[in-house]
């Protein structure tokens, strides 16, 4: 395999592994703690460096294992005993761990292969040069190991635990009551992210394994609603985002690791504003719906207003237009869609006017309005300030709620303002 | 030890105007923490430093300069719209603030170290220095730094005095400030404005990664000194100052050693040693707290002992500690010791292996005794409980009861249920006033 092969591997395998558990920290809403928790592990990396003097893995994961435990029970202690906002006992304590890290590190440097360097963002660029020697033999690079084995376990780990992390995550109450201690797999899924951790620091370095944590599970949390396809969309957006950020590295001569959280930086605002319901240009979308549909509705609704004055029945485009009151280019699609159902017909003249159908929807219409307004008047509402709520609410009454409504208001025939109600025609 | 001769020359002017300029940085960021903190914006403060990293080296990239007021400039910008982000991402999609905050301060620390990574493997020569706005480097200061440092760190004290009071409304009774009219958005804005521009001031000494130290450790740490909002600033400003000046005065011990981290952890230690011995919520005080009930309730327990014990025989009023060990249902040890204790204080006297109450321990252990019956007594007529559950709390109140509620609750048994408190006896025992049949005490009550 070339050396960028090994690379790439490094980061996927690295980014899979943190997105796998990363997307339950975002359900449970302790993004902060796993963030604080890949900070304060590095004390207990830089412990184990000086004391096994060598990378060996067994000791960095019994020092992270050892901080991240400290860091989980320290913010939990100062919070409950201590009365500190949950917060700033997170920041105190990750802040003060760090420290004591960055101190060890640099009063040390030198006599051990680890600087700061490596503490910001990682050494995923020499993966290749550090294998592993079994017999005097090679068998690739360490970190792939390594984060094979932390990936297997992370599959092991969600795949075994999948219930009881669902559990425990969306409902503890739940969870507790039908036996499954939320505390039990709190600190367990804690365990399992200083694990992860410690496995990338080597790689992508404290703080921006934080981003391959969270970023991705956030993304994918926009995309869909259903667990195992966050999970999978998680796993594949930490994927992408090392393949991509290994090769925008060598374009902008950065990095390797930055990039990878750059990439991981777009895919979350890509998601933001394309992803289906969630996304803001699907909100927006809906909205410019809705409010054609609601300028299709006053288009009709004031055609058949001044129907009823007898008036004459041919409006001018330009001015059957303007009964929408909206933009004009949404009034034009609101007209379009009238002409398309064979409610309102285009004369040659540019006139417009209402067809049997169109006249009949109208109706409907300005029945559900008026039956409204008499029925907040009913309710004693004052006359003069019914027509507004009814200007609301006259979008959302269908046949059957104009019915019960009907039903519901004293039968008079006419509204607060001595306007006849339509009958509806459904029943003719 | 340490060569603290070469620091203490204080008459140096950089080593003078380094250790004002890390002061100032502690002291600032101790008043702006205390409001952060308290408003629940701690880790705002780190957001934003880690979002202005990116903003140092674009202001590097474009400029070319590495003059304080010029990367300042640019870590400002990038850190405002890191904020605005956060709460863009918060209000507009369901990603929730937590993981709002982490994302954008990982991404934008992401897309900081690619700029500098950039920067150092593209430029040659002049871009040494830009990393020592990571983990900060107080010794890189020059004086011209000192001075903006300065006169930016004297804007925001002067700003703070002059919102003291709307920020106190802000944290404390936002309601309040709205009634009177104020915009609590805009009031919200000008604290996170003031927090920008302290972040900002500290940069360069304490570093991205952990300034948010700077704000949340000494304002937590003066908060458990004190009730009071302006001690608390001042305190706060006070461990800020002396951590940053101390860090500073340290990691020049050993100059490979950045400024940041020594400083976070001289204020951690402040933290813990507040944590510990503040009055009142420090730890030691509270374990002396309750040393002193559980003292307390030994001495009442023991007093107690020995008036049951005299009613008990007919008004002998020496008893052997055995008698006692009996009573208590105490190891002889402990009975031993406390007598021994209660005698320094005059409660008791001890001769050949009797313990006799003196007038003093007498009058208390009566009226302890007093305590427990008559609460017995209220408990049982008022219906709260049945007689044979109120020994327990009775053991709870008899060592809280003070003398005017004892007077109290005195007037309402023999007011309300007749009872003759003077002769008040044990719910449970015989020639006890309370007869449990519901007939008779409905006469009693009547």
């Amino acid at each position: 395999m070339t050396d960028a092969g090994w690379i790439i591997l490094t980061g996927v395998l690295a980014a899979t592994s943190c997105a796998l558990l990363g997307t339950f920290l975002v359900l449970r809403k302790m993004s902060l703690l796993g963030d604080a928790l890949s900070h304060a592990v590095l004390p207990g990396i830089a412990i184990a460096f000086f004391l096994s003097d060598s990378r060996a893995i067994l000791p960095m994961f019994i020092g992270a294992a050892a901080f991240g435990l400290l860091t989980t029970l320290l913010v939990e202690a100062f919070h409950r005993r201590w009365a500190v906002p949950e917060d700033a006992s997170i920041g105190i304590v990750f802040t003060a761990l760090f420290a004591l890290g960055v101190v060890l590190i640099s009063v040390y440097a030198g006599q051990v292969d680890l600087d700061q360097e490596c503490v910001l963002y990682g050494e995923i660029a020499y993966t290749p040069f550090d294998t592993l020697l079994w017999d005097n033999q090679e068998y690739g690079p360490r970190p792939v190991w390594i984060l094979s084995g932390v990936l297997i376990f992370n599959l092991l780990f969600v795949g075994l635990l999948y219930k009881e992390l669902t559990l425990a995550s969306f409902d503890p109450g739940l969870s507790l009551s039908v036996g499954v201690s939320a505390t039990l797999i709190h600190y367990l899924l804690m365990g399992a992210v200083s694990i992860t951790t410690v496995a990338s620091f080597e790689s992508v370095g404290a703080i921006l394994v934080v981003a391959m944590l969270i970023v991705p599970g956030a993304s994918a949390y926009l995309w869909s609603d259903r667990l195992p396809r966050i999970l999978g969309l998680a796993v594949i957006f930490g994927a992408v985002s090392a393949v991509v950020g290994y090769y925008l590295a060598g374009l902008w001569n950065s990095s390797i690791a930055g990039a990878i959280v750059v990439v991981l930086g777009v895919i979350f605002g890509v998601s933001v504003l394309v992803a289906p319901r969630q996304g803001l240009l699907a909100k927006l979308l809906q909205r410019g719906r809705l409010s054609i549909q609601v300028a299709q509705d006053h288009i009709l609704l004031g055609m058949v207003r001044q129907v009823e004055t007898g008036a004459d029945q041919t409006w001018r485009l330009r001015d059957a237009l303007g009964l929408a009151s909206v933009h004009p280019w949404m009034a034009r699609q609101a007209m379009r869609l009238l002409r398309r159902k064979g409610l309102v017909a285009l004369e040659a003249d540019a006139t417009v006017d209402l067809t049997a159908d169109g006249r009949r929807q109208g109706l409907q219409l300005l029945r559900g309005h008026r039956l409204w307004e008499t029925y907040l008047n009913q309710l004693g509402l004052p006359q003069d300030h019914v027509h507004g709520p009814a200007d609301a609410v006259e979008h959302y009454l269908d046949q059957s709620l104009r019915q019960e409504i009907g039903g519901l208001v004293a039968d008079v025939g006419l509204d607060p303002q001595g306007k006849r109600i339509p009958d509806d025609s459904q029943n003719h | 030890m340490f060569d603290f001769l070469h620091v203490l020359h204080l008459h140096d002017a950089t080593v003078r105007s380094v250790l004002f300029g890390s002061l100032l940085i502690g002291a600032t960021g101790g008043v702006l923490g205390s409001f952060a903190v308290l408003r629940r914006r701690s880790l705002m403060g780190d957001a934003l430093a880690h979002a202005a990293l990116p903003g140092v080296a674009l202001a590097f990239l474009w400029t070319g300069s590495k003059s304080l007021p010029v990367l300042i400039s640019g870590a400002t910008c990038t850190g405002v719209l890191g904020v605005l982000l956060i709460q863009f991402i918060t209000t507009r999609t369901r990603i929730k603030a937590d993981a709002a905050i982490g994302i954008v301060l990982t991404v934008f620390f992401g897309i900081g170290i690619v700029l500098l990574t950039h920067i150092q493997r593209s430029l040659v020569g002049n871009q040494a220095g830009l990393d020592k706005f990571l983990f900060g480097q107080a010794a890189s200061m020059v004086e011209d730094d000192v001075r903006v440092m300065s006169v930016m760190s004297l804007l925001i004290i002067v700003v703070v005095l002059l919102l003291y009071k709307e920020f106190k409304a802000l944290i404390f009774d936002p309601k309040f400030l709205q009634s009177l009219g104020y915009s609590l958005q805009r009031v919200d804005l000008a604290l996170m404005g003031l927090i920008v521009l302290t972040v900002m001031v500290g940069l360069q000494a304490v570093g991205v990664v952990l300034i948010a130290a700077m704000l949340i450790t000494p304002a937590v740490a003066a908060r458990f000194w004190t009730e009071r909002l302006h001690v608390m600033v001042v305190l706060a400003a006070f461990i800020g100052g002396l951590s940053g000046a101390s860090g500073t005065f340290l990691s020049a011990q050993a100059p490979r050693v950045p400024t940041g981290p020594v400083m976070v952890l001289v204020a951690t230690g402040l933290f813990v040693l507040s944590g510990l011995l503040a009055p009142r919520r420090g730890l030691l005080a509270r374990w002396r707290r309750q040393r002193s009930n559980v003292l307390r309730e030994r001495r009442h327990h023991l007093l107690r002992a020995l008036v049951v014990l005299q009613e008990r025989s007919d008004n002998a009023t020496r008893f052997r500690v055995d008698e006692l060990v009996q009573e208590l249902g105490w190891e002889r040890r402990r009975v031993a010791g406390e007598a021994r204790r209660l005698r320094r204080l005059h409660l008791v006297d001890c001769r050949d292996g009797h313990v006799q109450a003196t007038a003093q321990g007498l009058a208390e252990g009566t009226f302890v005794v007093k305590s427990h019956r008559l609460w017995e007594h209220y408990l049982v007529y008022r219906d709260i409980l049945s007689a044979d559950h109120v020994d327990r709390p009775a053991d709870e109140v008899e060592h809280l009861l003070t003398p005017d509620i004892l007077e109290r609750l005195e007037e309402i048994l023999q007011r309300d249920h007749g009872i003759d408190t003077e002769r008040v006896v044990d719910i449970h025992g015989s020639g006890s006033q309370y007869r449990p049949a519901g007939r008779e005490r409905n006469e009693v009550g009547t």
